[in-house]
């Protein structure tokens, strides 16, 4: 079936979303929305308690809230994203064909996110897992400071592709859940009190290679092969307690 | 290490009538009961009483007393035994104190410096038994303006009106989750909500999947910085989306849930991993400014398809009617504002005593706010914190709200005595608790039954008073502040609370 077509030249946020909601329950399956520039909030409209499904392709560079809330679609965006993309997703799948903007997977609980290049400040904030929900986020890029910053659960991967090396500070500050892989290393005074830093092992080798294979995928146009990527050095980043607030308080 | 603290309760039981049959030791979670087989008696170690008098009401004899311990230190004005026991407990943990519910300091009650009106001879009073009492309060955006049209005796209204809550009375119950309370009592609050035809409000901790078909017509549900239990199903089942900024009981702090209380279905609501400790966050990491917070305004509304009125809620600070100004103008349809007396089910206690302002002192000055800048019909207002009885929410719609939550009174009515040791989640009263024998306790019933009673015993008391004041409908005593007066107040506060001394 042919994707259905939306110009967003000119077209306001709440008018785009009005449009992919109609599209949605007249049982379209496919979109694509060409001449994006800025428009927030897409995909996040998209909630029907049927739970009806949708592929979205965007073309330009989507706004604040690409993917908040969202609930199981596909949404791949060639060019950049703002602040915020998957907020607090529940489900589905984003792709940026680009870099992201800060807060990216904020407090996201289910669901992949693909970013091509870097993303800004706060990444994975308080991201976390749920019985068979389990989040992952991979950056090609860098990310900045906080990154993971009370993280709960999830997996993040950022890849550092272009080997510029890590120099966000603050990581995991307050985590308590989930996993970090970094490619290369990272200093002990660039991560927070609560983070273990430790070498890979198989199970490890296992998960990267399982989302570096649906990075690849996703960015065929990556300069690195899988191989290449695979066989580089990697550290995981983890809490070292589940209640790193534990003994906070007197009873 | 030995404890220097000393018993703060002392528990006397009457050994006459004491039977023996132990049921103070099953009722007390703190263990403060046991049974002396040898002696054939009860003793009591009061060290282990809170003073929930949960052991003194299910005494079948009606044996046992319990009362503040008489012993002393000797009396300073400066340091209270309060003060004393406070720093000694430090000392020996080194830990932040915690407490539950709100502050019990002395701060003003201005609700009982102020008086109500009545008409004498002119402009009767009305008789609310017999004349129709309007309660019936819209809480959500008003249009600037009304465009109506009156063809041919046909009105109709042709401006696109916001999503408003219709509430029968202006009494909600305020956010209190499931986590921070038993399933008994959330569940026994749905339900008194759904039967008085008002609203409760899920609190940060999710709604469990079997209550959502059943009592999403009557919940508000609360997005907050831990962003537990949201997915979109959860906010569009509901009537309202609150997004939690502060709380009176604790502004500008975040919380803890420990990991403990996190029990499997807690863990299931709020959507994450057994066991671990839900840590919301002091702020939204993803709300740094005024236009952060519009973003996730638009972002909800964007979720619920603008079918849903947006409240956030704030804690009544020293500047907070500017910040509310924002908040309004950053689309928010309801602001929730809790003042210094919210309660809470742990709070560090250094912040609840000593951080945030009264609600009556906030609600007069963010309605005068709002007018002032001409966008008051942009939200309504729902004041918390403190709310006590119908006459608190007659004066608090008086001062300007619209309508007031309810927390610590809806839990009063269920049985909680103001222990304050709700985060001990030793709930005797099956309340503040995770323990299944210990919620079990709660009838979910016989509490519901308790909380509408309550909500119908408060909303006849205010057609009493309106009826008095010779009002019938609430909304002419909206921000109506002619009908009160102060009694014992100074200037600046007649002045903040907008209404003259009594006898002017
Ligand atoms: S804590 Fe409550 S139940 Fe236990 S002894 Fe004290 S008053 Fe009785
Ligand atoms: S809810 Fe329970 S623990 Fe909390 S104050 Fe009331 S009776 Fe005490």
């Amino acid at each position: 079936m042919m994707a259905a077509q939306i110009d967003a030249a000119d077209v306001e946020t709440k008018e785009l979303n009005d449009r992919l909601r109609e599209l949605l329950l007249s049982g379209a399956k496919r979109v694509s929305i060409r001449n994006v520039c800025g428009q927030r909030y897409i995909g996040t409209r998209l909630y029907t308690p049927q739970g009806l499904r949708m592929d979205i392709e965007v073309f330009g560079t989507a706004g604040n809230d690409l993917a908040a809330f969202l609930y199981g679609h596909r949404i791949a965006v060639h060019g950049n994203a703002q602040d915020g993309v998957g907020n607090t997703m529940d489900a589905g799948e984003v792709v940026v064909r680009g870099r992201a903007g800060d807060v990216l997977g904020f407090s996201m609980r289910g669901g992949e996110i693909y970013v091509r290049d870097g993303c800004g400040y706060r990444a994975a904030l308080h991201m976390k897992e749920y019985q068979g929900k389990r989040p992952v986020l991979v950056i090609g890029g860098r990310s900045q400071d906080f990154l993971g910053e009370y993280m709960a659960g999830g997996v993040v991967i950022v890849l550092d592709l272009a080997g510029e090396r890590h120099d966000a500070h603050f990581i995991g500050t307050g985590m308590h859940g989930g996993v970090i892989y970094l490619r290369g290393s990272v200093e002990q005074s660039q991560v927070g009190d609560q983070v273990e830093i430790s070498p890979v092992d198989e199970a490890d080798r296992a998960v990267l290679a399982e989302y570096v294979t649906r990075f690849m995928e996703r960015f065929p146009e990556t300069e690195m092969t899988k191989e290449e990527i695979l066989a580089s050095g990697f550290v995981r980043l983890t809490p070292r307690s589940r209640r790193p607030y534990g003994n906070l308080y007197a009873y | 290490m030995k404890s220097f603290v000393f018993p703060e309760f002392q528990v006397i039981r009457d050994e006459e009538k004491c039977g023996q049959c132990r049921g103070c030791e099953r009722q007390c979670a703190f263990g403060t009961h046991t049974y002396d087989p040898a002696a054939d008696r009860l003793v009591s170690d009061d060290h282990k009483c809170v003073g929930c008098q949960r052991c003194v009401v299910f005494c079948p004899k009606n044996a046992i007393m319990v009362r503040p311990s008489p012993s002393f230190y000797r009396p300073n004005a400066s340091w209270s035994r309060e003060k004393i026991e406070d720093l000694k407990r430090q000392a020996e943990t080194g830990g932040v104190l915690l407490t539950g519910c709100g502050s019990d300091k002395p701060f003003r009650i201005y609700w009982d410096h102020i008086v109500l009106n009545a008409s004498q001879v002119t402009n009767p009073s009305l008789d609310p038994l017999r004349e129709p009492m309007e309660l019936r309060t819209f809480l959500g955006r008003k249009p600037d303006v009304m465009d109506i049209s009156a063809d041919s005796g046909e009105v109709e209204i042709r401006t696109e009106l916001c999503p408003n809550l219709v509430v029968e009375t202006p009494i909600l119950f305020s956010a209190m989750s499931y986590g921070a309370i038993s399933y008994n009592a959330f569940r026994a609050l749905a339900t008194a909500a759904s039967r008085s035809k008002t609203y409760f409000n899920t609190g940060e901790g999710g709604l469990p999947r079997e209550m959502r078909e059943e009592f999403g017509r009557c919940a508000i549900v609360q997005v907050a910085s831990g962003r537990f239990g949201i997915d979109a199903e959860y906010l569009n089942i509901a009537q309202a989306v609150e997004i939690k900024v502060g709380q009176g009981a604790k502004p500008g702090i975040g919380g803890h849930l420990p990991g403990e209380k996190v029990s499997s279905s807690v863990a299931e609501t709020r959507m994450i991993p057994q066991g671990t400790d839900a840590i919301s966050p002091a702020p939204h990491h993803d709300i740094y400014s005024i236009e952060d917070l519009s973003t996730l305004i638009t972002a909800l509304k964007e979720a619920t398809n603008y079918e849903k009125p947006i409240s956030v809620k704030i804690a009544a600070v020293h500047n907070f009617a500017a910040i509310a100004s924002g908040i309004v103008r950053a689309g928010a349809d309801i602001i929730a504002i809790d003042g210094l007396r919210g309660g809470t089910g742990a709070a560090p206690k250094a912040i609840r005593d000593n951080v945030g302002i009264p609600t009556e002192l906030a609600i007069s000055s963010l309605d005068r706010r709002l007018r002032e800048e001409g966008i008051r019909n942009r939200c309504s207002i729902i004041s918390a914190g403190g709310i006590r009885c119908s006459s608190d929410v007659i004066k608090a719609i008086a001062l300007g709200a619209d309508a007031v939550y309810i927390g610590s009174a809806a839990l009063i009515a269920m049985g909680c005595t103001l222990c304050q040791k709700c985060y001990t989640g030793k709930c005797n009263w099956g309340i503040c608790t995770q323990d299944p024998r210990l919620s079990g306790r709660l009838n979910v019933e016989i509490a519901s039954q308790r909380l509408s009673n309550l909500i119908s015993a408060w909303s006849h008391e205010i057609r009493e008073m309106l009826g008095g004041m010779g009002i019938n409908a609430l909304e002419s005593l909206r921000g109506n502040r002619d009908h009160l007066r102060g009694v014992g107040l100074c200037e600046w506060e007649l002045d903040v609370l907008g209404i003259k001394g009594a006898g002017e």
